[in-house]
């Protein structure tokens, strides 16, 4: 297999991916792709990076043989990849950092970000806040009515957020309105996006400032059995989980990798977030993705019992890594994450993010295609305490029912 | 009709000693059976060309005014195939008309069944706001096949050597964005604005028009100066939502003379 050398030079994975965004933005997006690739050069950058992931966020992650939950699924070897141990619950901080650094490095020093759950949000104020830069956040009002406690972290960090009321008023709307700020604002701000999505260079960027979760899985699983894992599960929204889980292993052609979308309601019912199940291929926020849209080329809303998974995009290399067949992407239910839920809580005392529990909620599905002696690595990216309330309201406080 | 009748027309414009004015207006905001009457009207007040936007749920580029009239054209079940079917209906319009849309709903109907039913449908050419050059090979292909103007952006904060080679490809007339920002009207331009439309201007192989933040007769006679003639979009929108006529006509008549 020959190496995987992903995006080109114009940004592009396959046919996808790309810089379809206004003129305006054009000369921050190219701005943006030189000071990264400098600063990708620069062990001056990478140390500071290193320090700040080791010595502030907690890094690495353990990798945790899941014994309790191998056992109850009856299968192969179940692994956690535990991002959910990163201050401030999740993956997403690994990237923050990483993009607050280059924003000062970039000489500027206002930040905008979008979010959903607000765990980006958060990630984003606090790496904001630990670097002295200006933080302004936009958050649709459905996700501020929904998750009022993540909007009061990100004020006690400084940060401003601001409501999105247009479309849905949800992550869609919010990375519309933060693309609208970064247009006005450009000279002295830096759009932090949370996820692989984008236009290029965000893609490659938030991927590579998120592979240190398949590099150290890869090292770490390898300490532990001489060998590589058999297959890699991750949720999938906009995908930087996955794509920091998947990136390392992909010249790896022993290891399969699974991809879960969030199904919402059910696939066949329309109401999900299965972009790369049932979309169609358009241009959305600045790159050539799947998306989840009208015969007319109108966007149409995501559901998912996670804010965090509910986006009708994809990040380009998924779906390039889609039709090169290199992973496989499949979907959860908003009840089979409930059940992966409550079934990591009771196997194992962690209580995973509802993001995340889509992953584990696929396992039962997952577990069949392996025998006893293989293994499978979950990629927890988040913890669940944000999600409480939520699952709360659902399961109306009757766990064992 | 094709990018050289275009280009003729605007011409004919600056050689009787007028500025070019060209509105913006979204097709089916007030629903899609006024969009031909509305074009009608706004040639025989003046117009030089019109723009024609075609709704999009997700549109970056705009600021609240067309948000606004997209969220209501969308209401109207109003789309890209809808468009150009009602376009078709009023062909001999004697006026050149542009569209303006965002890429998803080009990709969607088809890049080269999108041209071809341009052409069809009697329309000059196209601006799309979020299609880069780096981009642009996605639809000029189609385009040029069919003869058809793809309409240029340039941003204040686009360098030297940028707005050199977006002249360079230029056809029709070179959009102008005098504001670093969103559609929407403005109070002030910034002081730039001026040498950026003078530079734009020298040397230019097509008309230099001003766009984004232009609502008020003043800023049309203001901004006109500099370069060939503007761009109204949300004042323009705003007035026909409001049934307002005769600001349309007042903004129009200040490119002429000016």
């Amino acid at each position: 297999m020959t190496n995987y050398q992903q995006p080109n030079e114009h940004g592009h994975y396959g046919s996808f991916g790309g810089r379809y965004v206004p003129e305006t933005l054009m000369p921050a997006v190219l701005e943006l792709e030189k000071a990264y690739l400098e600063a990708k050069n620069d062990p001056a950058f990478t140390e500071a990076f290193d320090y700040y992931l080791k010595d502030y966020v907690g890094r690495e992650t353990p990798l945790y043989f899941a014994e309790r939950l191998t056992e109850k699924l009856g299968g192969p070897k179940i692994y956690l990849k535990r991002e959910d141990l990163n201050h401030t619950g999740a993956h997403k901080i690994n990237n923050a950092l990483g993009q607050a650094l280059l924003t000062k490095r970039m000489g500027k020093h206002k930040v905008v970000a979008e979010t959903g759950a607000g765990q980006h949000g958060v990630a984003t104020a606090t790496a904001c806040a630990l670097l002295g830069l200006e933080c302004v956040v936009f958050m649709g009002e459905e996700d501020i009515k929904r998750q009022k406690l993540n909007v009061f972290r990100m004020e006690l960090l400084g940060a401003k957020v601001e409501p999105v009321t247009s479309g849905s008023c949800t992550l869609k709307d919010a990375v519309n309105e933060a693309l609208r700020y970064w247009v006005s604002h450009v000279e002295d701000t830096h759009y932090i996006i949370g996820s692989v999505v984008g236009p290029h260079p965000f893609p490659m960027i938030v991927r590579d400032f998120q592979r240190m979760i398949g590099d150290e899985t890869k090292q770490q699983y390898f300490d532990k059995t001489n060998s590589l894992p058999d297959a890699l599960i991750a949720c999938i929204g906009g995908g930087s989980n996955a794509m920091g889980m998947f990136y390392p292993f992909v010249d790896d052609a022993s290891v399969q990798m699974y991809g879960v979308e969030a199904g919402g309601d059910g696939v066949a019912t329309g109401k999900h977030a299965a972009t790369l199940s049932t979309g169609t291929v358009g241009v959305l926020h600045g790159t050539m993705t799947y998306l989840l849209q009208d015969d007319a080329g109108q966007i149409t809303e995501a559901h998912s019992i996670s804010a965090g998974l509910d986006y009708p995009g994809i990040g380009p290399e998924h779906s390039h890594l889609k039709d090169t067949e290199r992973v496989t992407y499949v979907s959860a239910t908003d009840d089979e994450a409930l059940e992966g839920l409550k079934l990591l809580s009771e196997t194992e005392g962690i209580i995973p993010a509802l993001e995340s529990a889509h992953a584990i909620g696929y396992l039962p599905k997952l577990v069949k295609k392996f025998s006893k002696d293989q293994s499978i690595i979950v990629c927890l990216s988040g913890r669940g305490d944000k999600d409480v309330e939520t699952v709360k309201a659902v399961l109306g406080g009757k766990v064992n029912d | 009709m094709t990018k050289s009748y275009l280009e003729k027309h605007l011409n004919q414009v600056l050689e009787a000693g007028n500025k070019i004015f060209v509105p913006y207006i979204m097709a089916g905001d007030g629903g899609l059976d006024q969009l031909n009457e509305q074009i009608d009207f706004l040639r025989e007040a003046g117009a030089s060309a019109i723009e024609v936007g075609i709704p999009f749920s997700d549109p970056v580029a705009d600021g609240d005014t067309i948000q606004q009239a997209g969220i209501r054209a969308l209401r109207e079940h109003v789309s890209l195939t809808a468009v150009l079917e009602t376009l078709n209906q009023n062909k001999d319009r004697e006026i050149p008309i542009l569209l303006m849309t965002y890429m998803n709903p080009v990709v969607q109907y088809g890049v080269k069944a999108f041209a071809r039913a341009l052409t069809e449908a009697n329309v000059s050419g196209v601006i799309v706001p979020d299609v880069p050059m780096e981009e642009e090979a996605v639809i000029t292909d189609a385009l040029k096949e069919e003869e058809l103007a793809f309409i240029r952006l340039v941003a204040l904060t686009s360098p030297k050597a940028r707005r050199e080679a977006l002249k360079q490809r230029a056809e029709g007339f070179l959009y102008a964005v005098t504001v670093t920002g969103t559609t929407g009207e403005r109070a002030v331009h910034k002081d730039e604005v001026q040498a950026f439309l003078t530079e734009l201007k020298e040397g230019a192989p097509v008309p230099v028009l001003a766009g984004f933040g232009v609502s008020t007769p003043d800023q049309v006679k203001k901004l006109s100066q500099f370069g060939d003639g503007v761009i109204v979009g949300s004042r323009i929108v705003k007035a026909f939502h409001e049934n307002d006529r005769p600001v349309i006509k007042t903004l129009i008549a200040a490119a002429f003379n000016s």
